[in-house]
């Protein structure tokens, strides 16, 4: 089940309603196939391709770009050891050589029974608390070695499932209520703006014309 | 004055340049002499500025700061400097970054000796790299289709490959995959590069990552030579080199011609030189004898032949073909069999194309004129399929420069989604729809689109900036429909001009010399008379001859004694293979002359070898009427010989005398009986700024000789590296400057309604039926005809064909899943694979020419309506 199902593409659906273009829709979409499947399959770049009218290839390479997108099977949990200036000051790269101890596996890698995916992370913002780190883009932190064996165990054992969706579930990307702002008035507005710009630049333009035949 | 027109003035290097708005700075300092490096940058492309390798020193409100030169448009007043030691720096710095990651294998690789990257280095780098590091490592290298070559660790991700096949082609099929120092071109996993395209991302490649796989290992770029000449896989005449190593073709670039192909080539064009060094070429002639074949001599050939053609009546003496052979050669066979035989059965065409009085008569148009229309009609099937080149232009002027298009097709094209409007027609009906654009009343069900947007969209604009492309979509009917939709449309639009979509080879140069029944040389009609003609030739035909349907026709009646097939493999390329088949088994001499042996060569009596593309000189003409030369690069095959070499031994042994003895008598005498190429010499058809051709009649075009870009070696690595018979290397033509002044031509077209000269549709017409669906067969690029098959690389890319139906008839047969059906008409059964289309109308099957390597062209029976067929499902 990897293209997007009936319930997700009535979703697709009003993403790609809130565009002009529709090519603007493929992120969203992209976090949107995310959040259903852990990851991008194939089979939802493709159908994604579809939808916003361009080419597979273009959304593997837009997708590609951006660190969210995981464009290869995850574990249902992605834990991003923070390893910049502030959490390596604090210990990061230990917790890091820790968590690949605990977990067994290498930075990258996923666990065999697919719960647990190991990255380091650039600065996540989190400094206060160094060294920290975030699971399924949720913070936590400062973590000590003990802290990080009992997140695992929260995890592993479900008791944070409320607080910690399973990767890809992004609340940004679902709309509970209808577009705050009818389409038809943005494109209204957009109108307008584009006139009133059409006018201000005819304004300087005769101006220019007449300053320069003076 | 518009703003295209204003001047501005800018200094580069302390020297005033003159430049126009909108212009950027890396080619208006090239203008002026001033040579910015560069790898991103490439004139037909939209710039990026992602290299970095262009930054020169700008004067801004802060000073002079470094600013990439390919992504700023010049301003009036402009201050830049190139060769500071800010700029040298700024740019030994970038080149130092790109050589970071580059394994520089260049012993190895095949852009070695012709690579942008190691002649910038060289001219602008640093000698040594601080680099110490281990570079990135890829797989290398990986195919990413069958003819292109990916190497990821040579890439310095400039981005030219990605920005055409999203821009140009219009197929992003490879993109940058990852970010920083992982970014790397990919394609979509299952999804190779497979676009009629993908050549040309080799072609501007400034470094060896993206190679093709005919050329991988073949040669060195310094043991290379070439010589500029005019493609001949379609008729769109796109100027390129052929570049030679020891008598062996290697491979095809496209020249930057402004007029025609923009430096693009496609893969047929590119790649189809592999059947020049094709095992199938012919090496002597033969006769093919109850016992085989029996390998013969020239003049024992030629012998048989004129004794043949001693005891035939003229009107018994036919051809078909020669469509792909040289202007020259065309006119040799047009005066052995019109002027001096008397026959006037020898048509070009395979019964694939349209009545030559519409080309011949109308008012032709140029592609730079097609693509500037106010309103573009296309009545010409699917362009990509055809004239791929032609695809590209119409395709980027409806793109960037919102050139309208009114499409009128029997399903849906490459072209569809740029046009403003669409309307599909049921096979037979395109001639009512025309009428209904102009105002007729028309029946709903044999149509569909938006008739009241294009008959607004026709009334919008002047007539006379219309112009038509115009070609035959549909194999399975009559040609007469849609004809008469082209000639309605040109009468009914007054001053609108016709762009012919003919496609075969050099078709519309045979037409202009008049292989084609009722036509002379220069688009005169046989009937009209012609006193040059007379003072020049032995005789004339005493009256208008037969096109190649009907010449096998009347061979099935035993009317036709010989019959040359030039060029022409009826078996596999006739529409209706049937006919072809038993027309050639009745008559007693049948005389073939080609290049390859094809699956028609075994019905000949005796066959003759001819020289192919490269191995001979000469002229073509294109769709617009555009004459360019043909470069001779390689010693011709074997025995082989030129077709008007043929031609006039053939006449010699029936003791006749065509009056020639070199292309250039030929030409002299083309001059002086068409009055079409009047004014034309070959020494203005060689001259340097001619060399992208030049359009006949003189009087049409306005722009006589157009200055063509000058070769770039940075756009096109390879072409003028190669110098040992090829043009200098910076051959800045200067316009006019050594070109033989054209003198004006006497042409003049005698002015008459297109309709008035065809025939009427008088045919009984049916409608859309529920169980008898009507055939549209149409041609594709890549078939199995001899010259794709004959080419290796080509050959792999061959599919087997599917059908279409729309959703209606698809639920009709009872398909569901599988689409494999059964396919009955006119005696024969063909299995196929449907897929849906929805826009084909309800009661249509659309079919690829080949499909059943050629079995499709058994379903056809023309003659009286459209072909009908019935299906069911396996």
């Amino acid at each position: 089940m990897s293209r997007f199902t009936k319930e997700m593409e009535t979703r697709a659906f009003e993403l790609l309603a809130l565009y002009p273009e529709k090519r603007s829709a493929t992120i969203p979409l992209c976090h949107l196939a995310q959040e259903q499947n852990g990851y991008l399959t194939e089979e939802s770049m493709v159908q994604i391709a579809d939808l916003v009218g361009t080419t597979p290839a273009e959304v593997l390479g837009a997708a590609s770009f951006y660190d969210m997108l995981h464009t290869e099977p995850v574990g249902k949990y992605v834990v991003g050891v923070c390893t910049n200036i502030a959490c390596l000051l604090q210990g990061g790269e230990e917790l890091l050589g820790h968590a690949e101890e605990k977990l067994g596996i290498a930075t990258g890698a996923t666990t065999d029974d697919g719960m647990f995916t190991l990255e380091d992370m650039e600065c996540i913002a989190h400094c206060d608390h160094a060294p920290a780190l975030q699971v399924n883009y949720r913070f936590f932190g400062p973590l000590t070695n003990d802290g990080f064996d009992a997140l695992v165990d929260d995890l592993s054992a479900g008791k944070l499932e409320s607080e910690v969706p399973p990767h890809g579930t992004l609340s940004r990307v679902q709309r509970k209520h209808p577009i705050a702002v009818p389409l038809e008035e943005i494109v209204r507005h957009r109108r307008d703006s584009d006139a009133k710009e059409g006018e201000r630049l005819a304004a300087k333009a005769a101006t220019e014309a007449k300053e320069g035949s003076n | 004055m518009t703003d295209s027109e204003k001047k501005l003035k800018l200094t580069v290097n302390g020297k005033e340049v003159e430049s126009a708005p909108g212009e950027m700075l890396i080619a208006a300092a090239e203008k002026a002499g001033v040579l910015i490096p560069r790898f991103c940058y490439h004139p037909r492309l939209e710039p990026v500025g992602v290299c970095r390798m262009c930054l020169v020193e700008v004067k801004g409100p802060r000073g002079f700061t470094l600013q990439p030169a390919c992504y700023i448009s010049v301003s009036d007043g402009m201050e830049v400097v190139t060769d500071s030691e800010k700029a040298k720096k700024a740019q030994d710095g970038v080149l130092e970054f790109l050589l970071a990651n580059h394994p520089l294998d260049c012993p190895v690789c095949d852009k070695g000796g012709e690579c942008p990257l190691q002649d910038q280095t060289l001219t602008f780098g640093p000698s040594e790299s601080r680099f110490v590091e281990e570079k990135r490592h890829f797989e290398k290298p990986i195919a990413i289709s069958k003819l292109v070559y990916l190497d990821r660790e040579r890439c310095i991700q400039c981005d030219r490959c990605t920005r055409f096949a999203a821009d140009i082609a219009g197929e992003a099929l490879i993109d940058f995959e990852g970010r920083g120092g992982a970014l790397h071109i990919t394609t979509f996993p299952d999804k190779p590069f497979a676009s009629y395209f993908s050549g040309n991302t080799a072609q501007i490649c400034p470094v060896g990552a993206l190679t093709t796989t005919p050329y991988r290992f073949k040669a060195r770029p310094w043991d290379l030579e070439q010589v500029e000449s005019t493609c001949v896989s379609c008729a769109v005449g796109c100027q390129m080199v052929v570049q030679s190593s020891e008598n062996e073709i290697v491979r095809y670039l496209g020249i930057d011609s402004e007029a025609v192909n923009q430096s693009w080539l496609c893969d047929k064009g590119r790649f189809g030189f592999e059947s020049v060094s094709s095992a199938e070429r012919i090496p002597s002639p033969y006769f093919n004898e109850p016992s085989g074949m029996v390998e013969t001599g020239w003049s024992q050939a030629l012998d048989a032949i004129a004794k043949a053609l001693k005891s035939a009546e003229p009107e018994s003496v036919a051809l078909i073909g020669g469509s792909h052979m040289a202007n020259e050669d065309i006119y040799a066979w047009v005066k052995l069999t019109k002027g001096v035989i008397g026959t006037d059965s020898i048509d070009a065409q395979l019964d694939d194309g349209l009545d030559p009085k519409i080309v011949a008569l109308s008012d032709r148009a140029t592609i730079q004129e097609a693509t500037q229309a106010k309103l573009l009609i296309l009545m010409a099937g699917d362009l990509r399929e055809e004239l791929p080149i032609l695809y590209l232009r119409i395709r980027s002027a409806a793109k960037k420069a919102g050139l309208k298009i009114l499409e009128i097709s029997l399903s849906e094209t490459s072209l569809s989604n740029e046009a403003e409007v669409s309307l599909r027609y049921f096979p037979g009906y395109a001639e009512e729809l025309v009428n209904g654009l102009f105002g007729a009343e028309v029946d709903p069900q044999f149509f569909a689109g938006d008739l009241q947007a294009a008959r607004a969209l026709v009334s919008s604009v002047d007539p006379a900036s219309v112009v038509v492309v115009g070609a035959r979509e549909n194999l399975a009917d009559s040609s007469l429909d849609p004809e008469r939709a082209i000639a309605k449309l040109l009468d009914s639009l007054v001053g609108s001009k016709f762009l012919s979509g003919l496609r075969r080879g050099n078709v519309n140069g045979a037409i202009d010399m008049g292989m084609v029944p009722g036509l002379v040389p220069g688009r005169g009609q046989l009937q009209d008379g012609n006193e040059a003609l007379k003072a020049k030739w032995k005789t004339l035909p005493r009256k208008v001859g037969r096109n190649s349907r009907e010449i096998l026709e009347s061979a099935l009646r035993g009317e036709i004694k010989v019959l040359f097939l030039v060029g022409a493999d009826l078996i596999s390329d006739f529409s209706d293979s049937a006919l072809a088949e038993k027309a050639l088994g009745n008559i007693p001499m049948v005389v073939g002359i080609d290049s390859l042996s094809n699956r028609t060569t075994s019905y000949c009596s005796v066959v003759l070898p001819a020289t192919a593309f490269a191995e001979r000189h000469g002229s073509t003409t294109n769709i617009e009427g555009r004459v360019s030369t043909l470069g001779k690069k390689l010693v011709g095959f074997s025995l082989s010989r030129p077709e008007w070499m043929i031609a006039v031994e053939l006449a010699a042994y029936m003791g006749e005398d065509l009056g020639f003895e070199s292309l250039h008598d030929i030409w002299g005498e083309i001059q002086e009986v068409s009055q079409l190429h009047r004014g034309l010499s070959i020494a203005a058809l060689g001259a340097p700024g001619a060399k992208e051709g030049i359009v006949v009649p003189l009087s049409a075009s306005k722009v006589q000789i157009s200055n063509r870009r000058v070769l770039d070696p940075i756009a096109t690595p390879g072409i003028t590296s190669v110098g040992v018979s090829g043009p200098p290397s910076s051959s800045a033509a200067i316009p006019g400057e050594g070109d033989p002044v054209l003198s004006e031509s006497t042409y003049s077209r005698q002015r008459s309604k297109l309709l008035e000269l065809l025939a009427h549709d008088d045919r009984a017409k049916a409608g859309p039926e529920a169980d008898n669906f009507a055939l549209v067969v149409s041609k594709r690029l890549y078939d199995h005809g001899v010259e794709v098959m004959s080419a290796k690389h080509l050959s792999e890319l061959v599919v087997p064909s599917k059908g279409r139906v729309s959703p209606k008839g698809w639920e009709r047969i009872g398909l569901n899943g599988s689409g494999l059906t059964r396919l009955q008409g006119n005696g024969a059964s063909v299995e196929l694979e449907l897929v849906v289309d929805p826009s084909l109308l309800d009661g249509v099957v659309k079919v690829e020419f080949d499909g059943a390597l050629g079995e499709v062209s058994k379903l056809f029976g023309v003659e009286n309506s459209t072909s009908r067929v019935k299906m069911e499902k396996v």
